[in-house]
């Protein structure tokens, strides 16, 4: 454990100062410091592109800062990369997921740092043993030689977790854990960090959830624009004013639903049955909202995934404006005007190497051309004006989608999505990573497109955000609906978090 | 301050980009400065119309190399194309006695057709292109023989052979042909959805296919593009030599590759330019000719090409790793 110096200066676990990192000509990170005492959760805050997840990956060797100096334990640090950074203590769990699918389980979590006879044979046998126990302690319910490939993004974030908590570092860098996990396995998710706490162990937290902020952090750092902003405890701080400094301005309302007249059935289902999903009927109208709730892994996302043409219907059927449709692929969907925002983006969302124009254009292609070609020139204007309606932060439409920022990215998935202008948007998880500004700006574009008369399938773990966006909240329990909620219920609260929340674990 | 598009930097970022893309493009001059210094017979406008016309074969193979590498394939049959589309010219010219524009038609369309007989089995079967092309390519070249006997057949019409030695304009033919088709290519890659529909689906095929792209109809028409331009590429080769053999061709699939990769097509699939294979292929061609011209035996000549490939290639990730 940290020993303090005698004059009780070195209370900090972690110290940066005057760090600055630029890509290009993007200064991602101008002069910030961060300073972490052990046995704290140290929230970091910032808009989409502060720069947060650059400064983490230059503290665990990924980048390197182009100025500036890292004391980790009172001792001046420096590591070649993130394996250098474990050996020395500081684990990460990276926003975007990385994982390699083919591995198992327990080779994924002790990569890098397998148990071994002699110097270079693997002991499998031992290290699943170890894997399985880790996994039990943490209730997961699959088995050490599962490969990942197999997992959900959810589960796969969960092995992300006990891989960092695993690896018996003193510090844990946490960015956006939580981003595609439900309430139950956050709250799992705290109670780790809890114990981690307790024995001293230090945790950057990145999140763009005020509510986890609040309810797990001690301290927290502002960043905006790549500048260090304040950095007080939490205690001291209200939600407002945290805000506000994110952002540099006050944000009204981050759920500025309006009530639009709610239209013909738009689309409708009847008994659809599938992989993870069975008997589902539900009708959407147009100028309407329609949450989906429930557990990470009850159906949602796959009964959708479904309509879009992803995965196959087993049987059942679906009606488009009253006529009854077949989607063998997502073309189809996308002809008869259906477009679904993927909640893993990484890999059904962006072509990460290619440029922020050609993502957006990809499905609008054969709205864009002039003859056989390409018209660039409104193709640039176009995207350029999603892009800024989105508030995307980019340099420019022409960089690769992989030098944005999580969240940025984020924005440049629905951006395509909304310029293709559907008859029925299914967004999965929309303001997964999205900052409190932007998600604002999304849920009134959202209003928007409904105004308009467009019908909105939304998909979100996040409790407020479904009870202030919908018309309707449909409940998932397992694969099938466990109930429905209007607006009205919420609004005199006779449909509550609590019975949304008990619906969703089979209840009544 | 929420998010904007900033166009003041974006200037310099381009320039970065075009740097980090076209960075083989410094390798090509320096290499004509070096052999142009060692041989003033190299930098003469005779000698570049030379080049030009010599690799003009090599070019058309390398475009179709490099959409199928872009899509995360490759297509190994090339060189047995050439051989077989060789053979069709020699059998219906000699042998039959067509006309030289029908039959230069059907030896286009075979070669196209067996281009889209790889693109299927790879697409629909999802097998991998490397095998495919590696099966197919044994299957192409023994048709080749087959139709030919083994032998090889002269061909002696002007008309056909006017096609490498002619003039369009005062230019060589193949020069044309290249100007043309790098024409077409730039286009087709760079400024048509089947191009982005390239790239994509070599970059992220989940993503493509989740955005409506048809994985199936990319990549046959990659396929079948690269089966054609190789079609295109053996007239060439057989209105040089005036005959048809069932034997050339063998190793073509290496040069282009190599234009390819030094072009800055990458293996791993959804990153390519048309101009960056333009300069890998006449990298490629001025080695040979400069060494040639120097008087460099054929062994070493590919020796140097090795290194030529590995060096490029290693300061193409220098510079590309510094940009990200
Ligand atoms: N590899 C890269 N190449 C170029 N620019 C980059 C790269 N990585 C990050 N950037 C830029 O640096 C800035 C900071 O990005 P960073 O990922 O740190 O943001 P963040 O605070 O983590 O945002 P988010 O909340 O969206 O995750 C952004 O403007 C981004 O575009
Ligand atoms: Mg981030």
């Amino acid at each position: 454990m940290l020993e303090k110096n005698t004059d009780g200066k070195n209370e900090y676990i972690l110290q940066c100062e005057g760090i600055s990192k630029a890509f290009g000509g993007t200064q991602a990170l101008k002069d910030v410091q961060l300073h972490v005492k052990p046995g704290e959760v140290h929230a970091l805050m910032g808009e989409n592109g502060a720069g947060k997840s650059t400064l983490m990956k230059i503290v665990i060797g990924l980048h390197k800062q182009d100025k500036g100096t890292i004391t980790f334990e009172g001792k001046p640090y420096q590591v070649k990369g993130p394996v250098d950074a474990i050996n020395a203590g500081i684990a990460m769990i990276h926003q975007e997921l990385n994982p390699e699918p083919h591995l198992s389980i327990a080779d994924s979590i002790f990569l890098k740092r397998e148990d071994t006879v002699g110097k270079f044979f693997l002991n499998k046998k031992k290290q699943n043993e170890r894997a399985g126990e880790i996994l039990k302690q943490f209730n997961f319910p699959y088995g050490p030689k599962t490969l990942i490939k197999e997992l959900t993004l959810a589960q796969v974030q969960m092995v992300e977790i006990i891989k960092a908590v695993s690896s018996d570092a003193r510090m844990i860098i946490m960015d956006e854990p939580t981003s595609s996990l439900d309430s139950e396995e956050t709250d799992h998710l705290f109670r780790v960090i809890r114990e981690l706490k307790a024995k001293g162990v230090a945790i950057i937290y990145i999140s763009h959830r005020m509510d986890e902020i609040f309810q797990i952090c001690d301290t927290v750092s502002v960043f905006r624009d790549g500048m260090f902003i304040t950095s007080a405890p939490l205690a001291q701080i209200s939600r407002d004013e945290l805000i506000s400094k994110m952002v540099g301005r006050k944000v009204e309302n981050v759920f500025p639903k309006v009530d639009c007249k709610i239209g013909d059935v738009v689309f409708k289902a009847e008994n659809l049955c599938g992989k993870g999903f069975k008997d589902i009927s539900f009708e959407v109208h147009a100028g309407e909202i329609l949450g989906l709730s429930g557990l990470v892994g009850s159906g949602r996302s796959e009964t959708m995934r479904a309509i879009f043409g992803l995965d196959p219907i087993t049987s059942g059927k679906m009606y488009l404006e009253g006529k009854e449709i077949k989607n063998k692929n997502p073309r189809s969907a996308i002809n008869k005007g259906i477009c679904m925002v993927n909640e893993d983006r990484k890999n059904f969302g962006l072509c990460l190497l290619r440029s922020l124009r050609e993502n957006i254009s990809l499905p609008n292609l054969p709205k864009k051309q002039r003859g056989i070609l390409i018209n660039q020139r409104r193709e640039i204007k176009e995207c350029e004006e999603v892009a800024k309606q989105l508030t995307v932060k980019a340099a420019s439409i022409e960089h690769e989608a992989f030098s944005l920022s999580g969240g940025n990215q984020q924005k440049v998935v629905i951006a395509k999505w909304i310029m293709a202008n559907p008859k029925l948007l299914i967004l999965d998880e929309p303001t997964r990573g999205v900052d409190v500004g932007a998600k604002s700006e999304i849920h009134s574009l959202m209003c928007q497109f409904a105004a308009k008369g467009m019908a909105i399938i939304m998909i979100s773990s996040e409790l407020p955000e479904i009870m202030g966006m919908s018309d309707r909240i449909l409940i998932y329990h397992e694969g099938s609906i466990n109930g429905e909620v209007t607006r009205a219920e919420i609004l005199d609260s006779t449909a509550t978090e609590e019975v949304i929340l008990a619906k969703a674990f089979g209840g009544k | 301050m929420l998010g904007k598009i900033k166009a003041k930097s974006a200037h310099n970022d381009s320039l970065r980009m075009l740097m980090g893309k076209y960075g083989i493009g410094i390798v090509l001059l320096i290499m004509m400065v070096v052999i142009g210094i060692m041989e003033p017979a190299f930098a003469t406008s005779n000698n570049f119309i030379n080049v030009a016309t010599q690799v003009a074969i090599n070019g058309m193979i390398s475009y179709g190399m490099c959409l199928a590498i872009t899509t995360g394939g490759i297509d190994l049959a090339v060189g047995a194309q050439l051989a077989l589309t060789s053979c069709v010219l020699g059998v219906t010219i000699t042998n039959s006695g067509m006309n030289v524009w029908v039959s230069c038609f059907i030896a286009l369309l075979v070669a196209t057709l067996f281009g889209l007989l790889n693109g299927v089995l790879i697409a629909k079967f999802n097998m991998f292109p490397f095998v495919v092309t590696l099966s197919t390519q044994l299957i192409i070249r023994g048709l080749s023989q087959v139709i030919s006997g083994g032998k090889a057949i002269s061909l002696t019409s002007d008309v056909f052979k006017n096609i490498y030695s002619g003039k369009f304009l005062g230019m060589p033919i193949p020069i044309v042909i290249l100007i043309i088709i790098t024409i077409i290519m730039y286009l087709l890659l760079h400024w048509t959805k089947f191009g982005r529909y390239v790239f994509a689906v070599g970059g992220n095929v989940n993503a493509a296919i989740a955005s409506g792209v048809s994985e199936f109809w990319t990549k046959v028409g990659v396929y079948t593009v690269s089966g054609f331009l190789a079609g295109v590429a053996a007239i060439i080769f057989t209105a040089k030599t005036g005959s048809a053999q069932s034997n050339i061709g063998i190793g073509y699939e290496t040069d282009a590759v190599a234009a390819c990769v030094l072009g800055g097509t990458s293996f791993a699939g959804g990153i390519a330019t048309i101009p960056g294979v333009l300069m890998g292929i006449f990298i490629i061609g001025f080695i040979y000719n400069g060494m040639n011209l120097i008087g460099v035996s054929s062994y070493y000549q590919s020796i140097v090409k090795g290194c030529v490939i590995i060096g490029a290639v290693l300061l193409d990730m220098v510079m590309n790793k510094r940009n990200r």
